[in-house]
């Protein structure tokens, strides 16, 4: 049946070499662990998009109950963990999945950096790995201050008085982050405007610029 | 079953998709079931709560409102409801649902000057009878729901409307 409906759609579009494109590459012998045990390192950067997938995923299914606003927000959080089915668990992956990215990505980084990886002609893939860095760090900063309970207001006050320490735009730093001098009502939407819609599409478009360019210059080779 | 039964390639087709199958699985039950979750809920009961006194009742259908408690997820609060209230021939008290059938309207008693003594929908001109069948040949399709009632200490207490079927 299936194999009909794909025929079908196939004979009309070839698909085929699409996906071929996408999926049919050989594994070199030194990145695969079943050959050296020791290329298990060549799976952080897969790991990380694995996380990633389920942060997106996770994060989509929250944002079906969380509110973005100071009265409702701590109220909303406390009820899709503890009354919604699962919600302790889908909260959970979006929670400890976001520590856990930032784990992996910093092992594949390390894994790039002392294996040279980085090296022409890859020192482009280089540049946007760092921009992707930056973007998970503001990811998980921005996300912190979403339960909006103590501990989420006051990380986002210190981490905002970190900005406001650059020098010249410090404080337009600051004003811009938490939109006004006050860090409330409206520090809380724009954290989650950034978390959801614009560290995201960044995200994303960043990801897809760096797997062009794996598949375009393939794995760097063996030590 | 012959050694050519099954290829290598085959095996590991299926392996590999029964195993990335379970995974996507894994990760993907908790988030639909979490997202389905109000589809599953079962109702919230409802308290009966007094709505006026059995003496204020006429045999003239009269608008009354009450207050009830609201839990909306994690937002509670009181809204206020309202009935529409007669007594038949028979004395008994009729407690009617303003929510039209048709696509959920407010109607209200006697405002159609060419259908007098009727419940009218302004939306699209549903009508209903006293005891809240639906006119025929109106939009609609069911008459209008009943709410659960009982008499105590001279007051009259409403509880959940409950649809009926008719007409
Ligand atoms: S909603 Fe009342 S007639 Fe359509």
């Amino acid at each position: 049946m299936l194999q009909k409906v794909y025929d079908w759609v196939d004979e009309r579009l070839d698909i085929t070499p699409l996906w071929r494109d996408v999926a049919d590459h050989e594994v070199p012998e030194h990145v695969n662990p079943a050959h050296h045990f020791s290329a298990f390192v060549y799976c952080f950067g897969g790991l990380t998009f694995f996380i990633t997938v389920i942060q997106i995923l996770s994060g989509m299914f929250l944002a079906m109950y969380y509110a973005p606003d100071i009265v409702n927000a701590w109220e909303s959080v406390y009820y899709l963990q503890n009354q919604v089915a699962f919600g302790v668990i889908v909260r959970g992956m979006h929670h400890w999945g976001a520590s856990l990215v930032i784990v992996m990505m910093f092992l594949h980084t390390l894994r790039v950096f002392f294996q040279g990886a980085y090296k022409k002609p890859r020192e482009l893939n280089w540049v946007v790995g760092v921009l992707i860095f930056g973007v998970m760090l503001g990811l998980g900063f921005t996300g912190y201050l979403l339960p909006w309970d103590m501990k989420a207001v006051f990380a986002t006050k210190v981490g905002i008085q970190i900005a406001e320490t650059i020098p010249v735009i410090g404080p337009i730093a600051k004003t811009f982050l938490s939109s006004g001098e006050i860090i409330g009502a409206q520090t809380l939407t724009r954290f989650f405007a950034i978390h959801v819609f614009f560290l995201p599409a960044a995200l994303l478009a960043l990801m897809g610029a760096h797997f062009i360019m794996i598949r375009k210059q393939g794995i760097s080779g063996p030590l | 079953m012959s050694k050519e039964d099954i290829s290598r390639r085959q095996f590991l087709n299926y392996t590999l998709t029964g195993v990335g199958g379970f995974m996507a699985a894994g990760v993907l039950m908790p988030m639909v079931r979490f997202a389905i979750d109000p589809v599953l809920a079962k109702e919230a009961n409802q308290d009966m709560v007094a709505v006026t006194e059995v003496a204020k009742i006429g045999d003239e259908p009269k608008r009354f409102n009450f207050k009830i408690k609201q839990k909306d997820g994690w937002y509670e609060s009181e809204v206020t409801l309202s009935a529409w209230v007669y007594k038949n021939g028979k004395g008994e008290i009729n407690a009617l649902s303003p929510v039209c059938k048709h696509l959920g309207c407010t109607i209200d008693w006697n405002t159609d000057p060419g259908h007098p003594n009727q419940f009218y929908c302004p939306c699209h001109g549903g009508r209903y009878t006293k005891d809240g069948t639906n006119v025929k040949g109106t939009p609609p399709l069911a008459p209008l729901d009943v709410y659960e009632s009982k008499v105590k200490d001279g007051k009259l207490y409403l509880g959940k409307a409950k649809p009926r079927k008719g007409a």
